[in-house]
């Protein structure tokens, strides 16, 4: 891109090493070890602050030196977007770990970036209440990277994704500004949106250190319920006709796979009353059709699909469409891979948002991945690549940048004016 | 500005969309907030994305500022036009341009009326859930601008929550595209940035909005307290006891008294009145608002009504809807305020609030979402006395700085426009303020659009907010302004 790029892509030395060492205070760095290569390319130190200022401070010595920075959470999705053109310094914000403040009878939370999910779950549920989300690898992933990555599952559907939930955020910029913006309060306008700014931005404008979200009280109970279907045209029916009724579900996903009929999935929480009538109304929007209750460990089929037997034959998507092009995508997947003899599973949400495995030949991978993501963008929908072989032949994970190309590197240019951050992973090399 | 440019405009919109005679003008002089004035040099009124281009093409190569402006309705003064510059009224681009039911998106232009959208897809059972301000009146636009509220946010979420896409004439003419029809469109969330920005990254000329399937039942609840601080403690039981109501709504005896003076909403005389809307399916709807009427008699409310048809819930409505306007009914002169709080601190700000308004002499009528811990303090004050008026705005400000010291904001939905910008230095640290301005360069490096508000100018501090004007639907108790 037409960022300045680093000069040279130079060794740490000595100087700058105690440099670092001072920032944070410590005997030595830790210089990264092969479990630290980012998508191929190996960083030279992992960097582990103990704190935001510590954090800020080490990010504005790596960007007077001209070192490329990755931030590294949990490291659960760290090989998701294009590999680095540079890895310098891992920045990892494991150490910011605290949840700072549950304020449970104002239904908010202040939680540092480190901070894995599943443990912030575990704190809010003491007040009966959850961040309404459920992202990949709850137990591993951390906030700051759930974040940066933008993942979401089933609950989107009712809850909203990240953008929605997320009311503050404080970040560390390659200039060692700490910048907050957004607050405490569910409802406020005061400034720019910058949460939302640095929600799925790969980690490319800032470090996330901190963010404040709204909160949902736990369900008092919760129904899941499953059908098979004959086929996605039925199956696209009937997800359409299951949102334009007055159910209140929270989750409706549909599962395809190569080898047998769609699954259709809806998850209902609430009152026992409640329940009991939304699941008397299913039965009678979807007639004559074999309905069975089943546990909630439905919900987790989005992660199954990650349960990689061979890594170097699978690759793995989000799709994005409209919901009336669910039946189109399915049969336009099943054209491309059917004719190049890969395996393919496919889970798509009623919000149109999808995840897809194929498995087969990094050549064959490669020509439905292509076939598919032209398909989908004439659409008006997309395909982000997650998890590709190391031989898949190249392929920009994120697609066709639109039109707003020059302002996102603008945006970039002003919070990263050197490019140190992720360079080179975000959408059209940013 | 020279003739020449004039005529360049005028070739741009024709002659019916330039307006530049000084006594046109006037009409757009301010926004809601009316005690701010600006005579603009001219008002366009374009009527397709290409002229909005061209017009911001000339602005531009000739450094003129714009501020673009919706139906005027905005309360903080974020249309408010700047020395020198023009006003672009998007108000002839008013057209929905496409209805997905089965999508349940709608793609409108900027001047289409909020209340308009939802007036499309209700034959179809679907409503356009932001519903802020005097929602029959202002434009999606503006709601874009200041990404705009509403009773109901609550549980439905705001004007971003509603924006899926966008079409953008940036400040130098270029055409972009951010977010889309489809979800997760690779990139940044610059639709997101987008959206509450006041107007100050350029003008949007297309809108692609998500409407909401209307849900099976609606019940209202009327809950009569001796005070704020027993209705506030029944709001606090609510949320504890795991309901997420889509509104809760309170006002406080002064308030009720005004309401009650112009619309005579038949509301229980009373300290806290409290207002709570459940929606969803019926059973769910049913069994949750036997709890919270518990709730509220366990809280000491002493009178319960429940509103069960449209034509009930629209009478319970009205004395709020018209609550900013009525209180023209009991005092001469009045300032709206936009402060939040964490809603713990309800009772705490209250009795501040009430020694600030004892102090100063001044009453003080409270109207709340107070779901969600938005505070609308309306300042009452006679402008014919002496002094008064000072003391009114100096009041209003401390009321915020009061929101700020318990952990709130300056602003849930009016805006920071150029009424509140001053407070933003109060809120925010230096470093997060150049954070945002570093964003507004990367659209605007020129600074043309709706430049000199929302960011403090320490020249323009000490400029103080000004008092309330009633649109005539309020006062009808047709529209609600929040």
């Amino acid at each position: 891109m037409d960022i300045a790029t680093q000069s040279s892509h130079a060794a740490i030395d000595s100087s700058l090493r105690q440099k670092f060492k001072d920032i944070l205070g410590i005997e030595d760095l830790h210089p990264a070890t092969p479990a630290d290569v980012v998508s191929g390319v190996p960083p030279q130190f992992v960097l582990e602050p103990a704190s935001e200022s510590q954090l800020a401070a080490a990010l504005r010595l790596a960007n007077e030196s001209k070192l490329a920075v990755i931030p590294r959470g949990g490291g659960t999705k760290l090989g998701w977007g294009n590999p680095p053109s540079h890895a310098d310094l891992i920045l990892s914000t494991a150490r910011l770990n605290k949840i700072l403040e549950h304020a449970w009878a104002d239904l908010t939370v202040t939680v540092e970036a480190g901070c894995t999910i599943q443990t912030l779950q575990q704190t809010l549920a003491q007040h009966g209440q959850r961040l309404a989300l459920d992202p990949l690898w709850p137990e591993k992933a951390i906030i700051g990277g759930i974040l940066s990555a933008n993942d979401s599952g089933a609950l989107r559907l009712r809850f909203g994704a990240l953008r929605d939930l997320i009311i503050g955020v404080t970040i560390a910029l390659p200039d060692g500004t700490l910048a907050s913006s957004g607050g405490k309060v569910v409802k406020n306008v005061a400034g720019y949106d910058l949460p939302k700014l640095v929600t799925g931005a790969f980690g490319t404008l800032g470090v996330i250190t901190r963010a404040v979200f709204r909160l949902h009280p736990l369900p008092r109970q919760a129904r899941s319920f499953s059908i098979s279907v004959g086929n996605p045209e039925e199956v696209q029916k009937l997800v359409l006709a299951i949102q334009d009724s007055k159910l209140a579900h929270v989750a409706l996903q549909s599962r395809f796979s190569a080898d047998a009929p769609p699954f259709l999935d809806i998850l209902f929480e609430g009152t026992k009353a409640g329940l009991d009538a939304q699941s008397s109304q299913l039965r009678a929007l979807w007639h004559s059709r074999q309905i069975s209750e089943v546990s909630s460990a439905i919900w987790s089929a989005r992660q199954d699909l990650w349960s990689l037997s061979n890594p170097e034959e699978t690759a793995i998507a989000k799709i994005s469409a409209l919901p009336t092009d669910l039946a189109h995508t399915i049969e336009f997947l099943r054209r491309a891979a059917d004719s190049t003899h890969v395996r393919w599973k496919s889970l798509i949400y009623a919000t149109g948002l999808g995840c897809l495995r194929l498995e087969g030949r990094p050549d064959n991978l490669h020509r439905v991945l292509i076939t598919l993501r032209a398909g989908l963008e004439k659409i008006g929908g997309s395909l982000v690549l997650l998890h590709r072989p190391t031989t898949l032949p190249a392929f920009d994970v994120w697609g066709t940048p639109g039109d707003s190309l020059p302002l996102m590197k603008s945006v970039k240019r002003q919070l990263d004016p050197n490019n140190i951050l992720n360079p080179g992973r975000f959408l059209g090399g940013i | 500005m020279d003739a020449t440019i004039f005529n360049e405009f005028r070739t741009i919109v024709g002659e019916r969309g330039l307006i530049s005679s000084a006594e046109e003008l006037h009409t757009y002089e301010c926004d809601g907030l009316t005690n701010f004035r600006v005579l603009p040099r001219a008002v366009l009124l374009p009527t397709s994305t290409e002229q909005v281009q061209s017009i911001l093409r000339v602005c531009h190569r000739e450094k003129i500022p714009f501020v673009a402006r919706g139906s005027g309705t905005g309360l903080s003064g974020g249309a408010l036009p700047v020395e020198n510059g023009i006003v672009i009224s998007l108000a002839r681009m008013n057209r929905i341009l496409e209805v997905d039911i089965p999508n349940a998106r709608v793609v409108v232009e900027p001047g289409v009326i909020n209340l308009d959208v939802t007036g499309r897809v209700q034959p179809q059972e679907y409503f356009y859930a932001p519903d802020p301000s005097s929602q029959s009146v202002c434009s999606i636009g503006g709601n874009v601008a200041e990404n705009a509220g509403g009773a109901h946010c609550l549980k439905y979420g705001f004007t971003t929550t509603h924006v899926l896409g966008l079409e953008v004439v940036l400040p130098d003419g270029s055409l972009v595209h951010l977010g889309g029809k489809t979800l997760d469109v690779p990139g940044y969330d610059l639709a997101g940035v987008f959206v509450g920005s006041e107007g100050t990254l350029g003008v949007a000329t297309k809108i692609i909005l998500r409407v909401v399937k209307r849900p099976e039942c609606i019940r209202t609840l009327l809950a009569a307290f001796l005070s704020t601080n027993e209705a506030g403690s029944a709001v606090s039981g609510i949320i504890a006891a795991g309901m997420l109501p889509a509104a809760i709504e309170m006002m406080d005896n002064l308030a009720i008294q005004a309401a009650e003076a112009a619309v005579h909403a038949n509301y229980p005389s009373c300290g806290g009145l409290l207002l709570v809307e459940l929606d969803g399916p019926l059973a769910e709807v049913e069994s949750l608002l036997t709890h919270v009427e518990e709730i509220c008699r366990s809280n000491g409310a002493w009178e319960i009504r429940v509103a069960q048809s449209d034509a009930e819930r629209a009478l319970v409505w009205k004395g709020r809807k018209a609550a900013f306007a009525a209180v023209g009914h009991i005092s001469p002169n009045y300032i709206v305020q936009d402060g939040v709080i964490p809603r713990t601190a309800l009772p705490q700000v209250m009795s501040e609030i009430e020694r600030l308004s004892k102090e100063n002499g001044l009453r003080v009528a409270n109207v709340f979402h107070a779901g969600d811990g938005n505070l609308h303090p309306l300042v009452l004050y006679d402008r014919r006395i002496p002094g008064q008026e000072g003391a009114a705005l100096a009041l209003s400000m401390k009321i915020l700085e009061l929101c700020l010291a318990a952990g709130g904001s300056i602003t849930g939905e009016h805006g920071v426009g150029e009424e509140k910008k001053c407070m933003m230095s109060k809120m925010f640290a230096e470093p997060d303020l150049a954070t945002m301005k570093r964003v507004r360069c990367a659209f605007d490096p020129l600074q043309l659009s709706n430049p000199t508000k929302v960011f403090p100018t320490p020249r323009l501090c000490g400029e103080k907010p000004g008092e309330y004007a009633p649109h005539t639907l309020e006062t009808a108790g047709l529209a609600e302004r929040f």
